[in-house]
């Protein structure tokens, strides 16, 4: 278990205050200067070495994108750092949490991270529906403008860093980069093709990196403690501390922080008063966030929670937002709420997933009551196939995915669905 | 030059090309909806997916840039049960209505079902539906059809530069709207119905009224404007279905505009379809040999020098040089070719084309509108400056001003302008000066002033002062070399009749004016009319009238005899477009009633009135104008004309200049005739929300 000595995110209850005086006597803001003294590619190399990967969900090697971005541009041009405060994966809960209590951590990440990159430049995509937190934010970016933290000579360190933050109006997508950039520029958050990446043109066709709120965040407390110190938690590649977000039928849902791979079941039994009923009441668990796929009670007993056990137990971290189910639970149900979600928030700009996820939605729900025939389980798999890797981006996977993770675990339960309604129909149809 | 292998076959494809462009240099065709050559790329349809090595997905080879190495596969079975897996998500919310959808039969999705589709539907759901949208008296829209490829929301930003169009709602609710259902107001609009893949936004003149399969294809060329643009006329049995474009690169590309494409319902509307003599005032039926003897009856005692003829803007080569020869028999020599009254004349044939060409200009990095608003007066070509300026050109332009679609600078309405620049005393000429290849578009708008004559000569003093005539360039940088010589003067013609009859000579001393002037002080006593309906002919009430046309207009007002005559998509043709290149126009469709092609109406009226015409056939009759002007066998050639001394240097006063094309929809006969045009121009003009129930 993660001592409190090693914990990063030292207010993210809120006990103490947010504010630039309380956050600097957390440690925030010490040092800055210096650590930007040392180099940008010191900072990249140091990001690198500690090898955090992006906490949106993909789990890309932080240091290897910023060294995407050009080290020389054209006089002239800008380059941005975009940090993705648009959470809205369903379960998760752990950005939010940042933007409330430590907001400066935020913001110093975003100045180191946007120097090591050599942006002009950050801009803070907050989700519509935080609508506290992006005030919050805007009272932070103001306070650390005053102490010339950042700005025109950020710091004091000699570079110019401009901070801005923008609200989103609440479509899921926008927190895809790409669709977060349109959704920038002032057009319909609709994800951009790859090739280009944004690291090439990106917003305003300018060189752009996006990460997330909690890459960002610990930037800071990497480079002041060292790279050594944040690889020594976890396993290899799968390494630092992280925050979970655990939902559902626990007897205290929390956002807590602690070490990358650690045991699901510890995770679930220390922090969050265990599942509801006791353990032998799990029926499954989402491990990451709505997007990926569900793991039955079997697997939840031994799994750790880092990015390659579970992709071995064909699930994935994700946004390690943990979604507790009991055997209270109508899975078929749930895993077809999810599918409403997801076809609620497709963008509708490709095929696969526009046209995709609205079948798939129906035919769950036809599942749910059992109104359908047993070969339609495999159509539906066969549909999730047909979305999955054929779309412009992750979202038309994500909407697969938990389908397919219920068709796996819990095939046997929808047949008996099946038969039942139809054992009930047919008893009608007979009478 | 990146190399790649397709289907283990090797091929080399340019710099920036697609991996869908080397698929189709390797002869392997990838079907798809959303991708068109001269659009942005979208990449959404994702049917034209194709495997790539080391690639885990396959990838959208429409967005994907060729690059060196990649290896790429289009015919393995998981290319097939993606591309049949996206064609599967199409048709599951399609209505599959094709027997009562006008694009049956030539349809992409139809098309595309019959190679990927599976055969039955797998889809036990409900399917969606979608409202109607309006988008103005052209484009029928049946939304629930609609696929989603965006195309038509790309053609309106890219191309038309009205980005009018657009998706709302999202997922699977999205639709393509123009927002507050507005009808849209680009001259190019119905380019949207051939780029649309199914049948959601279809021609709403053309609604169920043919299958394209009944249809004959006439390839042909337009007469709307002074582009030439080429066409292909769809007819079934004596009626013009439709028009549509076809492809040619150096002038409209495969754009036409709406005028071009919807007017042929003019062709069927207040035709002259028999001759008619004018008996106590009143004009009455009569057989051709009636009208050929009140001809010769009404000419009787007329001297060749008291005759005149005027012809109008969508003659052929052939017609106007019948009609030239026939009145030369007569003793006439006073033929005018420019009924709207520009200052042009024959002899230097440089000054009165195009000379850098309609796709030469694209060279241009600076240029100078006189007098012109190629969005009315050509919108196919305005589209071409569109994207010059897109690529860094910079516009600058004297005259009127109004929305070009794109940035102009607007150095003001005053013709004197010309001089300061000229003078060098305005910033633009600056921008001239420094720009590389300079060039200037003369409008008719311009010429049309009295001192037009002026402005003529002071737009070649600038072209020659700024260096934007440049002979071949020798010994240049590397790029520069074997690069044309720049001709960057250009005259922008609105009549496509008019660089033809200004290459027959046919410019008089005064023009339309001092033959108007004539006839009101009785100088001149007979006038012959040859489609010319551009000015008021109240003129010629007590002059004895021969009209010569195709259509019941402002013409045939005082006119003695009418004489009907072939349309456009009637008879063979030579055009000239305007940078001088010769095209042939070519029939699809026989002129109504006892109409004929003109030539043969002035060989037939030579027998009675006049000289007998020195040719039997059409062979004939272009053998002779092909010794008069040689340079018509050179065939969809752009003329490199010959520089020298045109117009005369003069003051140029100050004042604003007219312009051109004043309704878009109304700029000849067949497009008055036509009720399209008229309800394009009522919504253009906002006269429509006049009408009241009781308008009929």
């Amino acid at each position: 278990m993660l001592q409190d000595k090693d914990r990063i995110f030292t207010n993210l209850y809120g006990y103490e205050d947010w504010g630039v005086d309380a956050a600097m006597k957390r440690g925030d803001w010490d040092g800055t200067r210096e650590i930007m003294a040392k180099g940008q590619d010191w900072i990249i190399e140091e990001v690198k070495e500690s090898g955090l990967r992006g906490r949106g969900g993909a789990g890309f090697p932080t240091g290897l994108k910023w060294s995407f971005m050009p080290k020389e541009r054209p006089a002239g041009q800008p380059a941005y750092l975009v940090v993705n405060a648009d959470e809205s994966e369903p379960g998760t809960c752990k950005d939010r949490e940042i933007l409330r209590h430590e907001p400066h951590k935020l913001i110093e990440g975003a100045l180191l991270a946007g120097f090591a990159m050599r942006a002009t430049a950050a801009y803070i995509y907050v989700r519509g529906e935080f609508y506290r937190e992006a005030e919050r934010l805007e009272a932070t970016v103001a306070e650390a403008y005053e102490k010339g933290l950042i700005g025109r000579n950020a710091s004091g360190s000699g570079y110019d860093f401009d901070i801005h933050v923008h609200r989103g109006a609440g479509a899921y997508i926008c927190g895809e980069e790409t669709a977060m950039l349109q959704s920038l520029e002032g057009k319909k958050g609709q994800p951009r093709l790859k090739p280009p990446f944004p690291a090439m043109v990106g917003l305003y066709g300018a060189p752009t990196t996006v990460n997330n709120v909690e890459s960002i965040s610990v930037v800071p407390t990497i480079l002041r403690r060292g790279a050594g110190w944040f690889s020594s938690f976890g396993r290899p590649n799968n390494t630092g501390t992280k925050l979970f977000c655990i939902s559902g039928h626990v007897n205290k849902p929390c956002t807590v922080e602690e070490s990358m791979s650690i045991q699901l079941r510890d995770l679930i039994e220390r922090h969050a008063g265990g599942v509801r009923g006791g353990w032998d009441n799990l029926l499954a668990v989402i491990p990451g966030g709505s997007s990926v796929p569900l793991i039955p009670k079997s697997v939840c007993d031994e799994v750790l929670m880092d990015y390659d056990a579970l992709r071995e137990a064909q699930s994935g971290l994700g946004t390690a937002a943990v979604i507790v189910m009991d055997k209270s639970t109508d899975i078929v149900r749930a895993i077809a709420r999810l599918s409403y979600f997801y076809k609620h928030e497709s963008c509708g700009q490709c095929t696969p997933c526009r046209e995709g996820t609205g079948w798939m939605w129906r035919v769950m729900e036809r599942l749910v009551e059992g109104r359908a025939r047993r070969e339609e389980i495999d159509l539906l798999l066969e549909v999730t196939k047909q979305v999955e890797g054929h779309t412009i981006c992750a979202l038309g996977d994500a909407a697969a995915w938990p389908i397919q993770g219920l068709i796996r675990h819990f095939r046997d339960e929808i047949e008996r669905r099946i038969d039942d309604y139809q054992r009930r129909t047919g008893a009608i149809a007979a009478e | 030059m990146p190399k790649l292998t397709v289907n283990g076959k090797e091929v080399e494809v340019p710099a920036g090309a697609t991996v869908l462009q080397a698929c189709e240099a390797a002869g392997e065709e990838i079907p798809r909806f959303c991708y068109h050559e001269r659009l942005s790329i979208a990449g959404n349809c994702r049917m034209c997916l194709v495997e790539m090595e080391k690639s885990p997905k396959p990838i959208a080879s429409c967005a994907m840039p060729a690059a060196d190495g990649m290896v790429i596969r289009t015919d393995t079975e998981t290319v097939k049960k993606a591309r049949e897996g996206v064609l599967e998500f199409l048709l599951i919310n399609h209505p599959l209505d094709c027997p009562i959808c006008d694009q049956g039969g030539e349809c992409d999705l139809q098309d595309e079902t019959m190679g990927y589709g599976r055969g039955a539907s797998r889809y036990a759901e409900n399917k969606r539906a979608v409202t109607e949208k309006y988008m103005g008296p052209l484009i029928k829209t049946v939304m629930t059809r609609c696929i989603h490829c965006t195309r038509c929301i790309r053609f309106l930003q890219d191309v038309a530069g009205v980005p009018e169009l657009g998706a709302i709602y999202r997922g699977e609710k999205m639709q393509i709207t123009s927002y507050l259902e507005s009808a849209l107001t680009s001259e190019l609009q119905g380019n949207v119905i051939d780029l649309c893949p199914v049948g959601a936004l279809t021609s709403a003149p053309y609604s169920f009224h043919g299958r394209p399969w009944e249809l004959r294809k006439v390839e042909t060329v337009d007469v709307m404007d002074a582009l030439g643009s080429n066409i292909r006329v769809d007819a079934r049995g004596m009626e013009v279905m439709r028009v549509l474009p076809r492809l040619h690169e150096d002038v409209n590309e495969e754009w036409i505009s709406d005028k071009t494409r919807f007017a042929y319902d003019g062709l069927k509307e207040r035709r002259l379809d028999r001759p008619w003599v004018r008996r106590n005032g009143r004009l009455e039926e009569a057989s051709w040999e009636e009208a050929f003897e009140a001809i010769a009856e009404g000419l009787k005692g007329i001297n060749g020098d008291e005759i005149a003829g005027v012809v109008g803007d969508l003659n052929e080569l052939e017609g106007m040089y019948a009609f030239r020869e026939w009145l030369k028999t007569l003793g006439c020599t006073r033929v005018e070719g420019r009924q709207d009254g520009t200052r042009l004349e024959p002899g230097v044939r440089a000054g009165y084309l195009m000379n850098s060409g309609i796709a030469g200009i694209e060279r241009a990095d600076a240029l100078l509108l006189i007098g012109s608003d190629p969005r009315l007066e050509a919108p196919v070509f305005n589209a071409r400056i569109a994207r010059m300026v897109r690529n860094g050109c910079r516009v600058a332009r004297i005259g009127g001003s109004s929305d070009l679609t794109y940035a102009v600078e607007e150095l003001g309405d005053d013709a004197a302008l010309l001089t300061v620049l000229l003078e060098g005393k305005h910033p633009f000429t600056k921008v001239l000066e420094k720009a590389e290849h300079p060039a200037l578009i003369l409008g008719q708008g311009a010429l049309m002033r009295a001192d037009g004559a002026a402005i003529w000569a002071a737009a070649r003093a600038l072209a020659e002062k700024l260096g934007m005539r440049v002979a071949e360039k020798a010994g240049g940088s590397e790029e520069d070399a074997g690069e044309p010589a720049w001709n960057g003067f250009n005259v922008l013609h609105t009549a496509a009749a008019r660089v033809g009859a200004l290459d027959l000579g046919l410019a008089t001393e005064g023009g339309i004016a001092a033959i108007l002037e004539d006839a009101r002080e009785g100088r001149l006593k007979a006038v012959f009319l040859l489609g010319a309906d551009e000015f008021d002919t109240s003129a010629f009430a007590n002059v004895f009238t021969v009209y010569v046309g195709t259509h019941g207009d402002e013409g045939v007002r005082h006119a003695d005899v009418i004489l009907p005559a072939a349309a456009y998509t009637e008879k063979h043709g030579i055009y000239l477009n305007t940078e001088g290149r010769v095209q042939w126009a070519e029939p699809a469709v026989p002129p109504p009633g006892d109409a004929r092609e003109d030539w043969t109406i002035f060989r037939a009226l030579s027998d009675v009135v006049g000289r007998r015409l020195p040719f039997d056939d059409r062979a004939a009759l272009l053998a002779r104008l092909g010794e008069e002007l040689p340079f018509i066998a050179e065939i969809d050639v752009k003329p490199d004309a010959e520089w020298g001394e045109f117009g005369r240097a003069g003051d140029i006063a100050s004042g604003p200049i007219p312009t051109a094309v004043g309704r878009f929809h109304f700029t000849n006969p067949i497009a008055r005739a036509s009720r399209t045009m008229a309800e394009c121009d009522a919504v253009c003009h906002g006269t429509s929300g006049e009408a009241t129930g009781t308008n009929g």
